[in-house]
């Protein structure tokens, strides 16, 4: 594969992965358990979407075929995008929410911190911005890990049955094939499987004060990478796509 | 800056049009420039005269970012420049960047400014001592680490009452 064409499809990868968990947590909007997480919750969905921006608008430039962030984001199949399947999956009771938030938080942060000596400017540039708000993604949902699992009988149970349906989808977080070997060996973007210890490192003090046990990170469901996605994909793409399908090349 | 030392001429359009770019509030926060912020970087004038601002946003996902822009092309128009914006993403913007002016204005506002060491991940539960913006009391507390905006947290003065913005550090 060329390295032009490695570099594109990891983009598109990691700015789906931030574009659809981006648009998960905004659904959040309007139905938070409180008005402070009504806040929380559409300001991360804010961040990660602005990631997906920056990374979409490079991989178009990249690409070479003048497509804006806009036409990466909107106008592609479901098959075409390639997001990990934990960001599709529907958002769940808060805990849901929150454990999925700390697990892809707790990965992008040391993602991010990696790619900030990448030797692409660009992408070292959109790290050293990420990695400063995904570290307050980090804390916000690893404070409510700890209060709903150091809390009452239900939110404890909650918080169980979240991580035991999340747990099959962790693994992928760390998936590496030809892609990202091609773009570890040129020191463009860190391989997702060096990133397993400082993902522990992060989540270990955490799940302690939660009394939580760690996932098993080493075998689970994959397929996103691929475009293979569960069910759910699709009604989300329904949404997100609505205002391109209905008023094909809109603008604003 | 070489060309300012020989060109008094250029040196001045060059004051210019800095003037006019940082005169710009902020759309979100308009007691404070896009100067007093850090969000405008430089001013250059090039060969032809044009007027080059560079521009770096806060957030990833700040929604002003087009606005402040758009805003600081506006402004060197009308000071008389071919004005063009470049959005510089490296090094990423920090609230350090914010002036000491900048901080006054804002406190006058009504929101108080950002206070170093917040930003360790480590830092679960850790409480911030922000004086409020209003008395001055330092009995204030935390209500929501997220605010009306990406850049700012909620928190409330427990001796004079007011909730307040905190300028969150980045």
């Amino acid at each position: 594969m060329e390295a032009g064409s490695a570099l594109f499809k990891n983009l598109v990868r990691l700015g789906d992965d931030h574009l659809i968990l981006g648009h998960r947590l905004s659904e959040w909007c309007g139905h938070a358990p409180m008005l402070e997480e009504d806040l929380a919750m559409p300001n991360i969905a804010l961040d990660l979407i602005g990631q997906a921006r920056a990374l979409y608008a490079y991989a178009g430039e990249i690409e070479g075929n003048g497509r804006c962030e806009d036409q990466i984001a909107y106008l592609r199949l479901e098959r075409d995008y390639s997001n990990l399947l934990m960001c599709e999956r529907p958002n769940g009771d808060f805990a849901h929410t929150m454990l999925r938030q700390l697990f892809f938080a707790a990965f992008m942060e040391a993602f991010w911190k990696n790619a900030t000596s990448s030797d692409d400017e660009m992408i070292a540039g959109i790290a050293g911005k990420a990695v400063k708000e995904t570290r307050y993604h980090i804390r916000h949902a690893g404070e409510w890990v700890i209060r709903l699992g150091d809390g009452t009988q239900e939110s404890a149970e909650r918080i169980g049955a979240a991580l035991e349906q999340l747990t099959p989808y962790v693994p992928e977080l760390f998936e590496s094939d030809e892609i990202t070997k091609i773009n570890a060996e040129s020191n463009i973007l860190p391989n997702p499987a060096s990133l397993k210890d400082p993902f522990l490192g992060t989540l270990r003090p955490i799940f302690i004060e939660a009394f939580l046990e760690l996932p098993d990170i080493n075998a689970g469901q994959s397929g996103g990478r691929q475009g293979r996605h569960t069910e759910d994909m699709g009604h989300l793409l329904a949404e997100l796509q609505y205002m391109q399908r209905a008023y094909p090349g809109m603008t604003w | 800056m070489v060309t300012s030392a020989i060109n008094p001429q250029h040196e001045a359009a060059q004051h210019k049009a800095w003037v006019a770019a940082a005169s710009v509030l902020d759309p979100e926060v308009p007691a404070v420039t896009v100067a007093d912020l850090g969000i405008l970087r430089s001013v250059e004038i090039d060969q032809k005269g044009q007027a080059i601002a560079k521009v770096t946003p806060t957030y990833s996902g700040c929604p002003a970012v087009l606005s402040i822009e758009l805003a600081i092309e506006a402004a060197l128009l009308d000071a008389g420049f071919e004005a063009k914006i470049e959005r510089v993403i490296s090094p990423a913007w920090t609230t350090d960047w914010i002036t000491e002016e900048g901080r006054e204005k804002l406190r006058a506002y009504g929101i108080a400014p950002p206070i170093d060491g917040t930003n360790s991940k480590m830092a679960l539960f850790g409480e911030t001592i922000v004086a409020c913006p209003q008395c001055g009391s330092e009995e204030t507390q935390k209500i929501s680490e997220f605010g009306s905006t990406a850049c700012k947290a909620q928190y409330q003065c427990k001796s004079c009452a007011e909730p307040f913005d905190y300028f969150k550090c980045i």
